[in-house]
Order: structure tokens, then C-alpha cells, then sequence
């Protein structure tokens, strides 16, 4: 068998073991790539800074442990962000696992960095399940469709939620999606029924499927996958487990395309070969 | 009356909510909002059904012996001890339920979406072929998008604003990829969108006007 | 260096630790300690599930509201949801299993109602206004325009099947090939993305929340 036939029919645990590799060492030994940023983490960025300080803004935890790896950095960015800006945060999750994430996301941001006051600069009202029915309820009223928190307290109970009925009282939301329900949910009641500001965070897989609302003006920003939190991460100077993530990132995207055109090149060597036959 | 009284069912709850897209105001506002309740609560009964028959299918397992059923035990094992401690100890934070989260789910559910890297990797080297223009296309698309999103991509072409005039500066990786995102894939991706929303709208409307019954199934 | 070790977080790291290798195990082959972990999980979620959504509604909503009948009659109406609940529950039994097609059907019902208007306003309504953008001359951003325009009519005119796909029609079908294979391209580029992303995260635990927080704290 020819070199080119074993490269061709290759063991497919080598290239296991090489993606691996690709993404283990620059962990290891990092290159410290610069990031540059892009236009819609840019726009989500700007328009936090705009809106006057203590706004409340709505953020809803809409994923699960699988997709945490893209979507807490970027919701640990974002929360600083606000924090920052002394903006008031209420979480809520129409994904089961999401509630659980914001409670982490609160514990190591609001009451860790930024000595933040539970119930006072934020509270998190726990899963709604239900779709874009729950959300729909949420922008009716909140304390209907969820009257106590996460820890089955009355939300009348907390200073934050005093003359916050439902999303007319919300300055902007900011969601983290991982798939549906998600983004098009939300964009359907909070921009197409009332007219709020919004922006959003996704996977990478669904940011190309999503980049049409960004376009139209129904996002005010977009957050693309862990490349994106890495970006925001940059834009509000605290540099994390996202930028660390970067290094490894480029290699193994440079590895794949290596192997894309190295296998296309195999299959041209083929068919050059198929028709001189 | 099997058939007819969901049908009955199907065709109020869908043009109460259609109504109340139009009309918010009582009567229609106020029995949305307790449908709408009422649906997060059958919602989770539809959860709890899905779970219980996960249980009669493995249980079903155990009891005939089938080949692997130690797996099935273990997976029985799982589903009750989380069952125990959520309904015990409850589902707060340091609980048992949330250490088993924490520590065992939460690792488990990461680490197989992250399999899928693996077999990515492997896809592109065996399967991935330009056999015709438009998968040139296609993989052409992907490579821009790829190394332009990555800070690879940045390192790779940033000496272009210094080497070539203002009008050529488009001729870096990030720059390519953001204008083929903000371009020829929103307009691939919003005729798709359309596309869509349209059937999805049609499909909606059959079902609420009993046109299409597949959801009550056969007689 | 001394310091109190947590037992919990320990034994928690080194748990998830083991069951992620087990489950990178399947990358060499198919293998007990790779079955085992995927049934436990599957196990373990719907367990989280059915706790999840038993406190989060059934108890507050269902059973909180009926109750409170004594003291309000209004409640009573919450006897729908438990009595179409019980009936989705009986789809078990396989000859009471057609009671479940009424709450089937109300779910069907008002997620058909919601979608019917909301999918037209926010994907296709609020779609098109943003596609027709200025043209105001050879510029850039006048080209991009038009490539977005003439994208999505032609995107949409490659699905109409009601019509043959030849003359006119053929030729704009086949311009909104491209651009669709262009989104798939731009697609698989963020799916490579998001794969490798999670394998990332996979490998930050590994390496530095296990090798390295063991290291540290065996260093005692």
C-alpha cells in the first residue's frame, strides 16, 4: 500500500489524538494570540454602556451543562459588565438546567466580586417551563407565572422587584440560548409584541441561523460562541477562561482545515487517477 | 367523540391565543393567561409521562433478563436515587440532589457534546470532498468563516493594512468573515427563515382548524 | 502550606473526573466503562428532570392552587390541569392511552395558536423590511445591499416547488443555491467552532479544576 493509500485510510483514533493534542497544549503553553473584537459583540457592548445606570435588565439563562463551556464565560462577562454599570439583573430560565447556572453565575459575580446584594441587585426567579407560552406569560406579568424565586421565596418579598410587573418595567433583556426554546421565542414577544430592546448570546452552531435578527435590527447585539465571550471578556478588560480557550481554539480550527484540504487532495489525486483509467 | 373533542379542544385553545394576539383585553386576555398556566402545568405532567415510560422500558428489561440488562439496572439506579434525594432533601443549593448534579450529570452532559469534536475532525479529513461547484462553495465559505473568526486569522493577515492601499484592506481574514456572516449568510439563512415561518404558519393553521390531526393519531 | 481540604469538592472533582474519561474512553472503542456512564447519566436525567419540574410546577402551581379552594372558589378551576394531566399520564395503560390525546391536543392547540402569529410577525414580516436597503451607489455598502436582496429573493424562489425549476425561475434557483451553500458553509465553519469549544472547556476541567487542583492539594 502506497503512502498516500495509509494516509487515506487512516486510523481514525490518530486523528482523535491529534485534535486532541491540538487543543491540550496551547492550553498548556499558551500563544497569547491577540483577539480582535467583532461588530455585533461590539453593538451588545456599546448599548450596556449606553442605558442609564441601575437599569434593569432581564437576562435569561436558556441553557443547559453541555452548552456551558460557550454560554457561562459569556454570561460571567456580561454580569460584570452590568455590575459594573450598578445595573439591576433578574434571571429567569425557560430551560430546567439554566436556573441552577444563574445561581452559580450570581454566586462567583454579584455577591463574590462585586459585593451585590441578593434581592436587592438581583434576583433569580428559577425555571418557567412552558416555551414561548412561559415567555409570554413572564412579559404579561411575573408574578403570575412566578410568583417565588428560586428558593421559593415571594418575589414580592425582594426591594428589587417592587414596580417591576412584566417587560414594560424591563430597560433590556439579554439572553443566553442554546436551542429551543431560545432566541426566535424571545425575539418573537420581546421585540415583535413589545418592542424592548434585546440582545442575545448563543452556541456557535446556532449563530449563523440567528445572525438574520442581528441584521434586522430585532438584536441589538450578538454573541456568537466561546470566540465571543472571549471577545466581550476583552471589551470590559477582565481577560478569562474564554481568552485562555482562544489559543487552543486557532490551532484545531487550523488543523481541521488542514484536514479538509489534505483530504481533498487525496480525492483529487483519486479521480486524476480514476480517469486516466 | 374520540377524535371530535380534541379536535373541539385543538381549534378553541388555538384561536383563543390567536385572538388574544389582537384582542389583550378580558375576556380573551384573562383566560390566555390561565391557558397558558394551565399548559406549564400539563407541560410537566408530558415530562413526567416521558420519564415514567423510560422506567416501564427498562424495568420491562430487567424482569425479561435481556442481554446487557446490568446496564438498564444502573441506569434504574440513577433515575431513583435522583428521584429520592430531589423529593427527600429537596433541590436547593448543597443538597444531595444538587451534588449529583454538579459532580455527575453536569460532567457527563458536557463531556458528550464535546465528543462530537472528535468525529468533526474526522469528517473533514474522510468525507468532506469539493466534488462540485457548489460544495467548493460551501467549503470555501467554511474556511473563510473558520480562520476568520479565531485570532489565528487576525495574526494571519494583520501586516495587511501596512502592505497594501486603503481600498485592499477588506483582504483580512476577520473582515472577509464578518461580511460574508453579515451578507451572503444572512440572506441564505433569512430565505430559509421564510421559508420556514411560512410552512410553519401553514401547519399551525391546519392544525387549529382540525384540517390536520396527526397529533391525535390513528382511531 | 496548610490548609482545611473540602471532602465534598474533592471526591466531586475526582467523580467527574472519572466519568468524563470514561465517556473519552468511546474514542478508543465502544466499552463497558463507556455504557456504564451513558446509562447513568441517561438515569440521573430524568431524574432531575421529574424533581425539576415536580417543585417548580406541579407543587406550587397545581397543588398550591387547589389548595387554596377553601378559601377561593375561583381555584377550582385548576381541577383541568390535574384532571388533563392524569389523562396524559394514562397513556401508559394502553386502553385508556386515547384519554390522552385532550391535553395532546391543548398543548397542540395553543402552541399552534401562539406560533401561527409570532412566526409571521418576527420571521417574515420583520424580515423583509430590513432585506430592501438603500442602494445610493457603487459603494460598498450599496453592493452588499443588493447581494442581500438578490440572497434572499432568490433563496425563497429556490424553494417555491410549485413551479419547474427551468427558464427564469431555473436560473434564480440556481442563484439561490449559492447562497444557500454558502450559509451551510458558514455554518459548518461555527459548528467546527462550537464542537471544539466544548472540547476546550472539557480539557480546562481536566487540566486545571483535577490534575493540577489534585497536584496542589496532595502537595500538602
Amino acid at each position: 500500500m502506497s503512502l498516500i493509500e495509509k494516509l487515506k485510510n487512516i486510523d481514525r483514533r490518530i486523528i482523535f489524538l491529534i485534535i486532541g493534542l491540538s487543543v491540550i497544549i496551547p492550553l498548556i503553553v499558551p500563544l497569547n494570540l491577540p483577539i480582535s473584537v467583532s461588530p455585533p459583540v461590539q453593538a451588545t457592548y456599546d448599548y450596556v454602556e449606553s442605558i442609564p445606570e441601575g437599569s434593569t435588565i432581564l437576562m435569561a439563562f436558556d441553557y443547559d451543562p453541555g452548552t456551558m463551556p460557550e454560554l457561562y464565560p459569556m454570561s460571567i462577562a456580561f454580569m460584570r459588565h452590568c455590575f459594573r454599570k450598578n445595573h439591576k439583573i433578574i434571571a429567569v430560565s425557560i430551560w430546567p438546567f439554566g436556573a441552577p447556572l444563574a445561581r452559580d453565575a450570581f454566586n462567583q459575580v454579584g455577591e463574590g466580586e462585586y459585593g451585590k446584594v441578593y434581592g436587592i441587585d438581583f434576583v433569580n426567579l428559577g425555571f418557567v417551563p412552558g416555551d414561548v407560552v412561559a415567555i409570554k406569560a413572564l412579559a404579561r406579568s411575573f408574578r403570575e407565572i412566578s410568583p417565588k424565586d428560586v428558593d421559593n421565596k415571594p418575589i414580592e418579598s425582594f426591594p428589587i422587584m417592587q414596580g417591576i410587573d412584566n417587560f414594560d418595567n424591563i430597560d433590556f433583556v439579554f439572553e443566553l440560548s442554546a436551542g429551543f426554546p431560545g432566541i426566535p421565542e424571545w425575539v418573537m414577544i420581546v421585540y415583535g409584541r413589545h418592542k424592548k430592546p434585546m440582545a442575545s448570546g448563543c452556541t456557535a452552531v446556532s449563530y449563523p441561523q440567528y445572525s438574520p435578527y442581528y441584521q434586522s435590527g430585532q438584536l441589538k447585539g450578538l454573541l456568537g460562541g466561546l470566540k465571543a465571550a472571549a471577545e466581550y471578556e476583552v471589551l470590559i478588560g477582565m481577560p478569562e477562561k474564554a481568552v485562555s480557550g482562544m489559543d487552543a481554539q486557532s490551532i484545531a480550527h487550523a488543523v481541521i482545515v488542514f484536514f479538509v484540504i489534505v483530504g481533498n487532495v487525496f480525492y483529487f489525486i483519486d479521480s486524476r487517477k480514476r480517469k486516466k483509467i | 367523540m374520540k377524535r371530535e373533542i380534541p379536535i373541539i379542544i385543538t381549534f378553541v385553545t388555538g384561536i383563543l391565543m390567536i385572538i388574544d394576539f389582537f384582542v389583550p383585553h378580558p375576556p380573551f386576555g384573562g383566560l390566555s393567561s390561565l391557558f397558558e398556566i394551565f399548559f406549564t402545568i400539563i407541560f410537566s405532567f408530558a415530562t413526567i409521562l416521558g420519564i415514567l415510560a423510560l422506567s416501564k422500558i427498562n424495568i420491562e428489561k430487567i424482569y425479561r433478563k435481556r442481554e446487557t440488562y446490568g446496564y438498564n439496572i444502573v441506569l434504574l439506579v440513577g433515575l431513583v436515587t435522583m428521584i429520592f434525594c430531589g423529593l427527600v432533601w429537596g433541590i436547593g443549593e448543597k443538597s444531595p440532589f444538587d451534588f449529583l448534579y454538579m459532580n455527575f450529570m453536569m460532567p457527563m452532559q458536557s463531556t458528550m457534546f464535546s465528543l462530537l469534536a472528535f468525529f468533526v475532525a474526522s469528517a473533514s479529513y474522510r468525507a468532506f470532498r469539493a466534488r462540485t461547484p457548489e460544495a467548493t462553495l460551501l467549503l470555501i465559505a467554511a474556511f473563510f468563516v473558520m480562520l476568520g473568526r479565531v485570532p489565528l486569522g487576525y495574526q494571519m493577515t494583520k501586516w495587511v493594512p501596512e502592505v497594501f492601499p486603503s481600498w485592499l484592506h477588506f483582504l483580512q481574514l476577520p473582515i472577509i468573515a464578518n461580511w460574508i456572516m453579515d451578507f451572503p449568510n444572512t440572506a441564505g439563512q433569512r430565505a430559509i427563515m421564510i421559508g420556514a415561518a411560512l410552512g410553519i404558519a401553514s401547519t399551525s393553521l391546519r392544525l387549529v382548524l382540525g384540517i390536520e390531526s396527526a397529533h391525535i393519531g390513528k382511531e | 502550606m496548610t490548609g482545611s481540604v473540602d471532602i465534598t469538592q474533592f471526591f466531586g472533582v475526582w467523580v467527574s473526573a472519572i466519568l468524563t474519561l470514561c465517556i473519552f474512553s468511546f474514542l478508543y472503542k465502544d466499552n463497558p466503562l463507556y455504557k456504564f456512564a451513558e446509562h447513568l447519566f441517561v438515569g440521573i436525567s430524568a431524574g432531575y428532570w421529574f424533581c425539576f419540574y415536580f417543585h417548580n410546577h406541579i407543587k406550587p402551581k397545581l397543588f398550591g392552587s387547589l389548595a387554596k379552594i377553601p378559601e377561593d372558589a375561583y381555584y377550582i378551576v385548576y381541577i383541568i390541569p390535574l384532571g388533563l394531566g392524569i389523562m396524559m399520564l394514562l397513556r401508559l395503560v394502553p386502553k385508556l392511552s386515547w384519554m390522552s390525546r385532550w391535553p395532546i391536543s391543548f398543548i397542540v392547540g395553543t402552541f399552534a395558536g401562539l406560533n401561527l402569529i409570532n412566526y409571521l410577525q418576527s420571521n417574515v414580516l420583520d424580515q423583509i423590511k430590513p432585506t430592501i436597503s438603500p442602494v445610493t451607489g457603487f459603494n460598498v455598502d450599496s453592493i452588499s445591499n443588493l447581494i442581500l436582496a438578490i440572497g434572499v429573493l432568490t433563496g425563497i424562489i429556490y424553494f417555491f416547488f410549485s413551479a419547474e425549476h427551468k427558464g427564469t425561475i431555473g436560473i434564480a434557483a440556481k442563484i439561490g443555491i449559492w447562497f444557500l451553500m454558502v450559509a451551510f458553509g458558514a455554518s459548518f465553519g461555527y459548528t467546527v467552532m462550537a464542537r471544539i469549544s466544548l472540547l476546550i472547556g472539557r480539557m480546562q476541567f481536566l487540566i486545571f479544576d483535577w490534575i493540577l487542583y489534585s497536584k496542589n492539594l496532595l502537595s500538602f
